[in-house]
């Protein structure tokens, strides 16, 4: 017997939009994606595991809460939305999502880094469902500016969704990208900021302060709501929300994280970006988590 | 015929304003640079036209996500600024990009060499052939007349790639009279054809080679000149074809010398061919120029000058190179 608020897409089987239950189904998801990426690295070790972490519940959200419209059978589908992944170091939490929903096969996700693999350490458009070259920062949010006006220029409904690093606001051309973007209206783009406040060498607000954020980007004519990264609830009814709210303006969600999210030895180290895990250490990580 | 003085921007621009009345499909962008006849783009094709400001990378991105989504388009900014400042957006949204995507931009760069005399180093633009090489594919158009930008407005629809278009700042003479006579994918015509000398040369400096062509012509000395406007893709077999019965070949080039420009192009060119022809590469050393003048007195400066050129020649046909 199928429940009535389940439904199947590409396989999958899914809550319906209105279900009570999204909530606890989405966490559950989001559970297995971090087990997942854990065990990616546990075989690709060059994989920044800690930027990864950071923005597990941001991709469930997206994918199993149906954020984006999506075919993974058509990757270039005219009637997708866009997901920019702009922080390309972190999204290998993405990997597993993708390889569920079938734009590869999950058997890929035993070779990521290995000879001859098109699944790197970092991203690029070679993987299907992504849709940009994504290992240098800087790029990802001036790409969907274009982006954003050619689906206007179309009349198209599609949006343009793009997940940005916290440490990549330091790059002078995102904020080139802000400015164009609060000037051009593109209330078609939704960029979610994985603000998980740790860069490579250090915390943040130890290098050069980023905050006032929320402040900053009003200042551009965003539209800026805060929530917090790890809550599936919040972040899907936020993104439900500003993804069909036409008003003129940009949407900023500030995503509050924890670079390292479920592993409590990366989550208080300055230094976790560059920091692995070894594979006992991940059994038993996993072991703990749910 | 009379031979009319035109800016390659207008005349390129002028013919893009006039596709976009019948092809909606194009866009073009600029990081806060004109040109006359950008105003009739500017004012018409308001929702075509977009002016991102004094922001190249920006330029270069926004570019970028315009053409994921099929659209033909112009990314237009002063040459230095927009190969140099936006570099690495050209390497990662246009090199890397294009080899997994079809994307149609286009940057066009004002300012080749130095079309902006007295306005000094930081606009001049002398390394942009080097490195824009250095790209995989990205195609380089470098002309020496209006005629041949005129001629490249089809090319730049047609063929779906990134192309790095180099535009001469100053109003030039024409050197080609009939734009069908131009075959643009060949990349280069032997506009004068010479006994043991052929200078061969990009952009402005065709204008001097030719000057000198005639100079020494009075004196019954007949040097060959090639007009390379295609830096790539390039036709090597061809091009080795049409200088194979030259002893030497002098490169000009208004860029450095010895770091991967146009001349770095034909010794490869030579040396892949295990050809004996002997090469004098003419340019820029490894300095920069803060003398404020004129091109001539720039050139003078770097002894790139006609005098100079002329210097270099009869050395040659002396045995003294």
């Amino acid at each position: 017997m199928v429940f009535k608020e389940y439904e199947t897409v590409y396989g999958i089987i899914m809550l319906k939009e209105d279900s009570k239950k999204n909530s606890e189904f989405l966490r559950k998801k989001a559970v297995w994606v971090r087990k997942e990426t854990l065990n990616i690295h546990r075989i690709a070790q060059e994989t920044r595991i800690a930027s990864s972490l950071s923005c597990v519940e941001i991709f469930v959200t997206f994918f199993y809460g149906k954020i984006l419209n999506f075919d993974p059978s058509n990757i270039s589908w005219d009637g997708r939305d866009r997901f920019i992944i702009s922080k390309g170091h972190g999204a290998i939490s993405l990997y597993p999502i993708l390889a569920d929903f079938g734009f590869f096969n999950k058997r890929e996700l035993s070779r990521v880094c290995k000879e001859g693999s098109f699944l790197g350490g970092i991203p690029d458009s070679i993987v299907p469902g992504f849709e940009t070259i994504n290992g240098s920062l800087g790029h990802g949010l001036g790409v969907a500016c274009g982006i954003s006006i050619a689906l206007k220029t179309k009349n198209k409904n599609e949006n343009v969704f793009v997940l940005l690093g916290d440490g990549e606001l330091y790059e002078g051309s995102v904020w080139e990208a802000i400015m164009f973007a609060g000037e051009h209206k593109l209330d078609n783009l939704v960029v979610v900021l994985d603000n998980n406040k740790v860069c490579m060498l250090d915390y943040c607000k130890n290098i050069l302060d980023l905050e006032p954020l929320e402040e900053k980007f009003k200042a551009f004519k965003w539209d800026v709501t805060i929530v917090n990264g790890h809550d599936v609830e919040q972040l899907y009814n936020t993104l439900l929300t500003k993804k069909k709210e036409k008003n003129n303006k940009p949407k900023l969600l500030i995503a509050n994280t924890v670079k390292g999210k479920g592993v409590p030895r990366l989550e208080t180290d300055s230094l976790s970006h560059v920091k692995s895990l070894a594979s006992n250490e991940i059994d038993e990580i996993i072991a703990g988590l749910q | 015929m009379n031979l009319e003085k035109k800016t390659m921007r207008d005349v390129f621009i002028e013919h893009i304003y006039k596709r976009m009345h019948k092809d909606e499909n194009i866009f073009f962008l600029c990081a806060d640079f004109g040109s006359p006849k950008l105003d009739l783009i500017r004012e018409e094709f308001k929702d075509r036209f977009i002016n991102v400001g004094i922001a190249e990378q920006n330029l270069i991105n926004i570019a970028t996500g315009l053409a994921l989504e099929g659209y033909t388009v112009y990314a237009y900014a002063i040459a230095p600024f927009l190969t140099m400042r936006a570099y690495e957006q050209i390497r990662v949204n246009l090199s890397l990009h294009a080899q997994l995507k079809e994307i149609n931009i286009n940057l066009i760069g004002v300012g080749a060499g130095l079309s902006y005399d007295v306005s000094g180093p930081t606009h001049h633009c002398i390394e942009d052939i080097s490195i824009m090489r250095t790209l995989p594919n990205i195609e380089i158009f470098s002309p020496s007349d209006w005629v041949l930008a005129q001629k490249f407005v089809d090319y730049s629809i047609k063929v779906k790639k990134p192309k790095y278009i180099r535009f001469d700042g100053k109003p030039l003479v024409q050197i080609y009279e009939n734009i069908d006579d131009v075959e643009l994918e060949k990349g280069f015509i032997e506009i004068r054809k010479g006994e043991d000398v052929c200078m061969v040369s990009t952009g402005y400096m065709t204008h001097k080679a030719l000057k000198v062509a005639e100079i020494l012509a009075e004196k019954n000395i007949t040097v060959g000149v090639i007009d390379i406007f295609l830096i790539k893709p390039f036709e090597e077999n061809l091009f080795f074809e049409s200088i194979k019965g030259y002893k030497n070949i002098i490169t000009l080039e208004e860029g450095f010398i010895n770091k991967g420009g146009m001349d770095s192009l034909i010794s490869s060119i030579l040396e892949n061919n295990k050809s004996k022809i002997l090469l004098k590469r003419m340019g820029f050393g490894d300095s920069y120029t803060f003398e404020i003048g004129t091109r001539d007195y720039l050139h003078k400066l770097n002894n790139i000058d006609e005098e100079s050129i002329i210097k270099n020649i009869k050395q040659i046909l002396k045995g003294e190179n």
